[in-house]
Order: structure tokens, then sequence, then C-alpha cells
């Protein structure tokens, strides 16, 4: 009895550590973001006047409803691309017989532990000699392209727990091949890509490498590099209180996405890095 | 080997009475695989492979994009300056460090975290989710939001601690801001990754072990950690490549001062701040050798050899 009041005591003990952990950083930022200006800078962890001022602030100011845009349209383009050449991609490596699977395995692996910032300078020359430079296919096919590996594994993990003999099945009882794909193949491959595309979104949506060596101006800056160049009211001011509430802003959307398809993405994740 | 005696995948072991038709059937099937990876391979290799060809032959040549007419063939110097240059050894040193110390230090509180998700008798759910947080975090976010912490004239943690100084003012305090932005940050997903090793790992072994009378640290280190062998060399080969390639934090903390400039940033410096295409590929061909080493020694001595895509039989 004790005992076991004992192990319960213990796992709350963890969970609250675990919860501490994780959540004081956000809280932070959270707060700060709800901070007036003239006590951004108290240190206080709670603020001690509140205000939201600072996301009014920043929905006025084009730099950052233009990197909104921007990483809006460039994250969903360049997941729509990514998720779609993977599908094949991965249709072919789950279902088929073919030689060079494994060389286009070795590539995507290869491609996944690639140093992103090598790229930098040549995609840096390169884009401004083709007029690629600060233009959203100037993000979105780097974005493309790193995001294929990680699809192309998740995918075809999940792809191959499909039961395919359904298709034929269905085929059997006299549904046309492009009814059986459409009534039975869809539906069970559809959590598998929607797992996919919030994986690969939330890649794109957090990229700054790129975002910050391939784009000068609002056509094409995405918010991780418009927050890191936030100008003050003066040089020597820090708008703590509009990074933060940005900072916010960004955060919202991809941690509710995590949230509601934690499950999923957990084992999408897993699947797509350790089996095997 | 006609494809007729290859191992045959689902669809063409149905249609074992139609065997003749198979050759047939495995070329379409060829034909039709080629097609649809095609896209894939493509894309990958030319957004990657033809710039890095590019990076290699820009590192040979005196390329400065502040003196575009001055651009000839120099042939090996610029490699001969970066690795003649003090700042690229203390560049790697100071990667070396953040990488050993920031993976360490992931990989002990993840194993705990993953232990902790996988024992758990309630509240799972909660824990995956609150452990999930740090993971869904724009990384930039992450560092704005320690940095601001840990900064004396905006934060909460020099007050905290009650230290009087600025502690990213110096070289210890940085690095130990940055490491714990890392740790925190990239945890969760070390953790995600230890866990799916520990399914692995049979329940009947833990109990048998536990009816001689191993203790639980017995258990854990004599079954589960050489259970969980592959498991952890893949989560640390990622995290290692991940965290030597570190560069968002840097960036928002202070871009390489107080002696925290990582390679990937003096590539960053070079390249866009001083515009020396040159030197900079030269240091962009270097890291990419540098993982590219990181990996064969994982895979090739460690025997990480569990690439994620040899499941596929």
């Amino acid at each position: 009895m004790s005992r076991h009041q004992r192990e319960l005591g213990g796992w709350s003990a963890a969970i609250l550590v675990i919860a501490v952990c994780s959540l004081i950083p956000v809280l932070w930022i959270v707060f700060l973001s709800l901070k007036t200006p003239a006590t951004a800078t108290d240190g206080s962890f709670i603020p001690h006047a509140w205000t939201l001022s600072n996301y009014s602030d920043i929905f006025k100011q084009g730099i950052f409803t233009d990197a909104l845009r921007n990483s809006i349209g460039i994250g969903l383009i360049s997941t729509v691309l990514a998720v779609g050449i993977a599908s094949s991609a991965a249709y072919a490596i789950a279902r088929l017989d073919f030689p060079g699977k494994q060389l286009i395995l070795l590539v995507a692996l290869g491609v996944a532990m690639f140093p992103q910032i090598s790229l930098v300078g040549p995609l840096y020359n390169l884009w401004r000699q083709i007029g690629l430079y600060d233009t959203w296919p100037g993000l979105i096919i780097p974005y493309m392209t790193f995001a294929l590996p990680l699809s192309i594994y998740v995918l075809s993990a999940f792809f191959r727990e499909i039961p395919w003999e359904l298709e034929e099945a269905a085929q059997v009882d006299g549904a046309t091949p492009f009814q059986a794909f459409r009534k039975v193949i869809v539906p069970l491959a559809t959590p598998g890509i929607v797992t996919t595309f919030i994986i690969v979104f939330i890649i794109c949506w957090n990229d700054f490498v790129f975002a910050i060596s391939l784009t000068s101006t609002s056509a094409a800056q995405t918010v991780p590099a418009a927050i890191s160049s936030f100008p003050g009211v003066s040089q020597f001011s820090v708008p703590y209180g509009d990074i933060a509430a940005a900072a916010v802003v960004v955060t919202v959307p991809v941690m509710l996405l995590v949230l509601i398809f934690q499950r999923r993405i957990v084992s999408g994740l897993t699947a797509g890095a350790v089996k095997g | 080997m006609s494809a007729v005696t290859a191992p045959s995948s689902a669809p063409s072991e149905q249609k074992v009475s139609r065997r003749q038709h198979l050759s047939d059937r495995a070329r379409a099937e060829r034909r039709l695989a080629f097609w649809l990876v095609a896209p894939a391979a493509v894309v990958m290799l030319a957004v990657t492979a033809y710039p890095i060809i590019d990076a290699v032959v820009l590192s040979l040549q005196r390329a400065d994009l502040r003196f575009p007419n001055a651009t000839k063939f120099v042939g090996l110097s610029n490699y001969g300056h970066v690795l003649t240059a003090p700042v690229w050894w203390q560049d790697v040193f100071h990667t070396v460090i953040i990488t050993v110390v920031s993976v360490s230090i992931q990989l002990v509180v993840g194993m705990a975290l993953a232990l902790v998700m996988h024992r758990i008798i309630f509240g799972r759910g909660i824990v995956r989710a609150i452990a999930l947080v740090p993971y869904g975090i724009v990384a930039v976010v992450a560092a704005e939001s320690w940095q601001l912490a840990w900064s004396l004239q905006s934060g909460w943690i020099p007050k905290l601690l009650g230290l009087s100084g600025d502690p990213l003012s110096h070289t210890f305090g940085t690095y130990v801001a940055i490491i714990v932005t890392e740790v925190w940050k990239n945890t969760p997903f070390m953790a995600l990754l230890l866990l799916a090793g520990l399914a692995l790992v049979p329940d009947e072994l833990q109990e048998a072990a536990k009816v001689d009378g191993a203790t639980a640290w017995e258990r854990f280190t004599k079954i589960t950690l050489p259970l969980m062998k592959p498991a952890i060399l893949v989560a640390v080969l990622f995290r290692t490549l991940d965290a030597f390639r570190i560069f968002d934090t840097i960036y928002i903390f202070n871009q390489g001062a107080q002696g925290t400039e990582s390679i990937s940033m003096l590539n960053y410096n070079t390249l866009l701040d001083r515009l020396n295409l040159g030197l900079g590929s030269a240091v962009s061909v270097l890291l990419f050798l540098l993982v590219a080493l990181i990996a064969i020694f994982f895979i090739k001595v460690l025997g990480a050899g569990a690439a994620p895509g040899e499941e596929t039989a």
C-alpha cells in the first residue's frame, strides 16, 4: 500500500520535473511578450504590468506580416512538392522490385547527413547569377530537397504497413482499378501522408540557415530570419517585447500541430529514423 | 540474373500460375519504379551534388565578390590559408566542445526521459505531450528565449543565480547558455529515438533477471544497454551530425563573439559577411569532409550499420 503510494509520488515528481524543464522557457517568452516596454528589462519572470500591445505592434509592421506570409507560402509549397515527390518514390521503394533501391536510400541518407551550410556559398552565388536570390523559389528548392530524405523514409515505412492485397480484393469484388485505389488505398495511406506533411512543414517553417543566407528583403524573408533582424526603436534599444511576441506567434501553429498529432508524429519520426 | 529468380515482391507472388509473364511484369515494374523514383533522385542529386562540386571549384580560385574581376585559379592555396589559420583550429575546437558536451548530456538526460516515458504507469500521454514541446518550438525562438533569459539586461536567470556580471559577456557563461539551449531543444528527439529502442528490449529478459536477483542498475547496464546499442548509436549519430553543424543558436546568441564561433558560423561569416567565396568554399568543403568522416566513423568503426534503409527486405 505505502509502496504503491511511494511509486505514485515518484512518478508525479518525475512528471513535475519534466514539465518544469520543458515549459519554463516557453512560459518565459510568453510572459516577456506580455510585458510593457517599460518593464521588459526588469528581469522578473512574471510580468508586473501586462499588455497586449506588443502583438498589435508586430502586426502593424511590414517586416513581420510580410515574413509571416512568406513563411506560410514557402512552407506550404515546399511541403506539397516534397511530399508529392517523396510519395511516388516511397511507393516504389515499399512496393516494387527494382535494382538501385539501396542506392536511392543511400543517396537519401547522404543528403540527410549533409551539412547544409556547405551549400550556402554555392547557392548564394548561383542564385544571384540566375535571379533566384531573395525569391520564393530560391528557398523552396533547398527546403524541398532537404525534406525529401526524411519524407521518403517516413512514407516508405508507412506504405510498407498498408495491406495492399485489399486493392486486388476490391477489384475482384467488381471495383474498377481507380475505385479500388480511391476507396481502399487512399484512406489507408492518408494518415502516413498527413504525418509526413506535418513533419516536413515543421522542418521548412523552422529553417534559419537558408532563410538568413538566401534572402535579404521582405520579398522572401521568412519569420525566423525576420526575428533575428527586428529593428528596434533606435539602434541601441533591443525590441524585446516585439521579438517575444513574434516568437510566440510563429510557435503557436507548430505547437498546436505537434500536440494534436503527437502520437502520429512520434511514430512517424521513429519509423523514419530507427527501424532496422 | 533475370528478374524471375529475384526475390519477388508481394504482387508478383500472387501470379505464380502465369509464370511466363513474370519477366515481362518484372520489366514493367522496373520501368514504373524508375519513373517513380527518378524525380526524387534527380532533385536530391541536382541540389546537393551540383553545388558541392561548384564549392570545390570555387575553393580552388581566388574568388572575392568585392573584387569580381580579380578571380583566378589558385590551386590549393585557399586550403593552405584555412588550415594554417589559428581561427580555423579554434573554431574546430569550439565545435567539438559544444558537440561532445551537448550530445553527452542529451544522451544521459534523453535516456532518463525515455525510461520515464517507457515505464510510467499513468499520464503517459501528458508526459509525451510536454516532452515534445521543445521539439515543436522553432529553433530560432528557442535560442531567442534562452538568450533573453540569460542576458543581464532582460533575463531572469542572472537574477535567480544572483550574478552581478553579465553571464553572456564572458566565454564560460556563454558556453553554458548555448549548451543549455541545445540540450533543451534536442533532448526530446533523442528521447524519442531511444524510446523506440527501449520498446525492442523484451520484458521477459528483465523479469528473468529480476528473478535471478539482479538489481535495477545491473538489469539496466547488462540487459537494456547492450540490447539498445543499435538504437543508441543511431540516435547519437543523428544528434552528433546535427550538433556539429550548429549555427542557429550561436547566430542568435552573439554570431560567434566571445569565442563561440563554430565551423558553420565561420563558414557563414567568410561567405556572406566578408563575401570571400574562395576561402568560404574551402571552409564549406572541409566542413563537408569532417561531417562525412564522423558519419563513416560511426557507421564503420562503431557499427551503427543499421542505416534506416536496410529494412527494405
